[in-house]
């Protein structure tokens, strides 16, 4: 466990003293590996969510429109093979939305959870090489998850010996479990640490203004999204549920039963569009709340690494405000989406793009501190 | 003696251990079985429909609702763990920085680790008990998180000063 020498200035950091760094973040070591797989992690899983948005979530979501109205059609002709057909088109189209979000979720979880072990690192009691294979099997099995919920939907039940898992399935729960033992390993060596002394990491001793705005902002974030959280739990969670099934039931009876030209009745129809709005406010409300807590989380991560981000206090200062701009930017927008479309989703994916730009910079400064630190140790070696 | 940052570290990790550990069970044996349940309702319902069974279409109505329920709590049980879990380890490295005394960081942990558990614990227990019981865990839950945050915000304000 490393010891501390009290409060850092930021100045003082960078003027380095290099030895303490160096035994904080070694070379090729655990703790380096864990926030390097880490970030990894995180931004390629806000590259595919960003992707997945633009490219798959909404035409996802018409088609969804168009099989349900066409199921709908198929029960106004009592032609209940054809509703079956629809509905197993709909089970494919959430079938691919579900995996893509989940595989956008893991992966950024993951990518937390490697940055915050890596953070606890020093209040572990654990030998340098356990530890390093414990990180590789966390990253690993964080890389293997989302990568087989992904492919869920494209090997489907081929050649599998069982009744409704893939060998997709198979490979992400095989993944994830070693993300469990890895997750144990690293539990039994904090309360092995003890806990008696203070956290004297010299990470968390830095007081920069980049530092102090980050974890003062995602603080707020996560109470921003705590509170946006109840009020939908209180306020909208249960009349959306009963209003799912009611609408659903009214287009099906109404196709069933009222009389009139048209492939649907009105009634149905109007149904099937209330109920495609319910699933879109759903959808974005829910989003936000599961963001600004993502993101509120990411902030009080990158403030806590500041130190390590190898840039001048104005990058860096520049680089804590895109982050926490993008973050509060991209959730305001989704919940917007309804009311402004077109303007809303493209504000949502701006703010993405700020996320994932100003991440993409700090990790730029973090490979040049690490270079910095191997060049001060090797011209150690050498001397 | 253990500190209140570092037993914060120790539930955050041992709740994301046992959310994981959770999500992993649920993956293998019942989320699959529960995603055909609510599909295959669905999918019948609308075909009786067509039949003309008005009848059977809204008991499969009702077994799609019911069904989707259950699993949306299922599901929000276990992100909800790993969010909390994750919130209460990256509080834990900086737990030292709260401007408030040894007994209130002590309290307030101990209140933010007995929410991080109770809420979800709340939220899935909506599928067991009565209507107003998991929803009062869960409730209580909540406040006691959100309480603990405001409290670690102004914590962090008043060092910042």
């Amino acid at each position: 466990m490393s010891e501390g020498t009290g409060p850092l200035s930021s100045e003082r950091w960078a003027e380095g003293s290099a030895a303490a760094a160096s035994h904080a973040f070694p070379r090729m070591g655990a703790r380096r590996l864990l926030v390097l797989g880490g970030l990894a992690l995180f931004l390629g899983g806000t590259i595919f969510g960003d992707v997945f948005a633009v490219f798959v979530l909404h035409p996802n979501a018409d088609h969804i429109g168009q099989a349900l109205v066409a199921a709908t059609a198929a029960v106004r002709r009592h032609d209940a093979e054809a509703a079956g057909r629809s509905f197993e088109s709909i089970g494919g189209f959430l079938e691919n939305r579900g995996t893509k979000v989940d595989a956008h979720a893991h992966m950024i979880g993951f990518g937390y959870l490697a940055l915050l072990i890596a953070i606890l690192y020093p209040w572990m009691r654990v030998s340098e090489a356990a530890a390093r294979r414990l990180a590789e099997l966390l990253i690993a099995g964080g890389v293997l998850l989302p990568v087989g919920v992904f492919t869920i939907h494209y090997v489907g039940l081929a050649y599998s010996p069982l009744a409704s898992i893939g060998w997709a399935s198979i490979m992400a729960d095989a993944a994830g479990l070693l993300v469990v033992i890895a997750c144990g390993g690293f539990l039994a060596a904090l309360v092995r640490g003890g806990g008696e002394r203070a956290f004297r990491d010299p990470l968390a001793q830095q007081r920069s203004w980049s530092g102090r705005v980050l974890m003062a902002g995602g603080v707020l974030m996560i109470l921003a999204g705590f509170l946006h959280g109840a009020w939908f739990a209180a306020m909208d969670l249960y009349t959306q549920e009963k209003l799912d099934r009611e609408l659903l039931s009214m287009a099906a009876d109404s196709a069933a039963m009222d009389p009139g030209p048209g492939l649907i009745p009105e009634r149905a129809g109007t149904a099937l569009n209330a109920y495609g709005l319910l699933q879109a406010d759903h959808a974005t409300k829910i989003a936000a709340h599961a963001h600004i807590i993502e993101f509120g989380l990411i902030a009080l991560m990158a403030g806590f690494f500041q130190p390590l981000v190898h840039l001048s206090e104005r990058w860096r200062r520049r680089w804590a405000a895109i982050l926490l701009a993008g973050s509060v930017v991209l959730p305001l927008a989704v919940l917007c989406e309804l009311r402004f479309g077109l303007a809303a989703e493209v504000a949502a994916d701006v703010g993405g793009a700020m996320v994932i730009v100003a991440l993409a910079g700090m990790m730029a400064g973090v490979l040049r501190y690490t270079g910095h630190l191997d060049g001060v140790e090797a011209a150690g070696d050498a001397a | 003696m253990r500190r209140p940052g570092h037993t914060l570290a120790v539930a955050g990790l041992a709740l994301a251990v046992c959310a994981m550990a959770y999500g992993f069970y649920y993956a293998v044996w019942v989320e699959h079985q529960t995603l055909d349940g609510i599909g295959g309702a669905l999918t019948g319902a609308f075909q009786d429909a067509a039949r003309g069974d008005v009848n059977g279409s809204h008991a499969k109505f009702d077994a799609y609702a019911r069904a989707k329920y259950v699993y949306t709590r299922e599901v929000d049980a276990h992100s909800h763990w790993i969010g909390l879990a994750m919130i209460l380890l990256i509080l834990a490295a900086v737990w030292e920085r709260l401007a408030l005394g040894p007994t209130g960081k002590s309290l307030l942990a101990w209140a933010l680790i007995l929410g991080s558990v109770l809420f979800p614990a709340g939220v899935l227990s909506q599928n067991f008990l009565a209507e107003p019981h998991g929803q009062v865990l869960a409730v209580t839950g909540t406040v006691l998180l959100i309480v603990g945050f405001a409290m670690v915000a102004v914590g962090f304000l008043r060092e910042a000063r």
